[in-house]
């Protein structure tokens, strides 16, 4: 098909899609008019039944926990995915040379972006920690948490070198983390079964203050699991798309 | 004007799609991928808005306030989430494509496979 042909059946699908498209918002209620009623019975028992504040991670970690479980291996079998995809072969290291950069030097990393990065990592990690542990009071999570953790790496290889990233992140540890935070989320699941509760029920005590940092029993453990398994994930997808870019660099040294 | 967002929607979705068939480069590709889920988010974060609600958290007012739906926020999280994976996944195989075959393009890629 050529690429004209292929823009006139886009272009007749996407009229038909318009079509149904708008037929069936004639039908819906308008921006503005949510009619309930799942959203408002969750507002209404949320913060009083697990002692969350913020309802969104009250249902993420509590009472979608099961779906939450089936989207961190969503991430966890895509890390492992990318890192099978990018896996070294053996006749790659013989052409790895990629002589395109030959007569260009690499340049050094610049002493203002090592200061601004250095200055970053800090506070990064703070943000990233204070995110995976408020998810039960304040718009914050393991997955949000989890990625601002794995800023602070990048800041590291943006800083200096990506052997000081590999190392600070081997690819061992990395792993291993990522599976403890992986297999400890199943594992608050299982705790819950041989106390005789349903799967991920919250079976900690709930704390008396609902919005305290200790409130809301097993909303922050698994906030906190998911927040490792997702600084880990990143860390590993991330290390390996740069390692691609970094073979590079190595032969033209 | 109660379904421009909707209408919001239906144009990012077929702005990201129109992109993927037009594309001569897989990032680029992959880029309107994204663009293509972003109006999920819309659209999520479209159904449960309700005028004059607060966010769904609870830590400085009364719990009976009027709130958004918590659900669809929560489901739009998970939407983000699987986009980065796949997004990496994609990436990780636009990088093989290169390797392999050393172009990013589409149609040069069906030709030699072809």
């Amino acid at each position: 098909m050529t690429p004209s042909q292929r823009r006139w059946v886009f272009l007749v699908a996407g009229g038909g899609f318009l079509a149904f498209y708008l037929w069936g918002l004639v039908g819906l209620p308008g921006f503005g008019h949510y009619p309930g009623p799942y959203g408002d019975i969750i507002n209404a028992i949320a913060v009083s039944q697990t002692h969350a504040t913020a309802v969104v991670s009250a249902v993420n970690f509590e009472y979608r926990a099961f779906d939450t479980l089936g989207e961190e291996f969503i991430l966890f079998t895509a890390a492992t995915g990318v890192a099978t995809v990018l896996r070294h072969l053996r006749e790659e290291r013989d052409t790895s040379a990629m002589d395109e950069a030959m007569n260009r030097d690499v340049p050094a990393t610049s002493d203002a972006i090592r200061m601004v990065t250095l200055a970053f990592i800090g506070p990064t990690i703070v943000v990233g920690w204070y995110l995976t542990s408020h998810a039960q009071t304040s718009p914050s999570g393991g997955f949000q948490g989890g990625i601002v953790l794995a800023t602070a790496f990048v800041l590291v290889y943006l800083a200096g070198q990506f052997i000081v990233f590999k190392r600070l992140s081997p690819v061992a540890l990395t792993d291993a983390i990522e599976a403890i935070g992986a297999g400890s989320f199943a594992a608050v699941g299982i705790a819950a079964l041989a106390l005789g509760a349903a799967y991920l029920s919250n079976i900690l005590p709930l704390g008396s203050t609902p919005g305290a940092v200790n409130s809301a029993g097993t909303i922050p453990l698994i906030s906190f699991f998911v927040g490792i398994e997702v600084s880990a994930a990143f860390i590993l997808i991330i290390g390996e798309l740069l390692e691609q870019t970094l073979i590079v660099r190595e032969g033209n040294r | 004007m109660s379904i421009f967002p909707f209408i919001v929607v239906a144009w990012v979705l077929a702005v990201g799609l129109y992109g993927i068939i037009t594309s001569r480069h897989l990032v680029h590709q992959i880029v309107c991928l994204i663009v293509v889920q972003s109006s999920t988010y819309i659209l999520l974060l479209g159904v449960g808005y309700r005028t004059g609600a607060v966010a769904p958290y609870f830590y400085d007012i009364p719990p009976n306030t009027p709130a958004v739906d918590p659900v669809v926020q929560a489901l739009a999280l998970t939407d983000v989430v699987v986009e980065a994976a796949v997004t990496a996944l994609l990436l990780a195989f636009a990088v093989q494509a290169h390797k392999r075959f050393g172009t990013l393009d589409p149609e040069e890629l069906r030709q030699l496979q072809g």
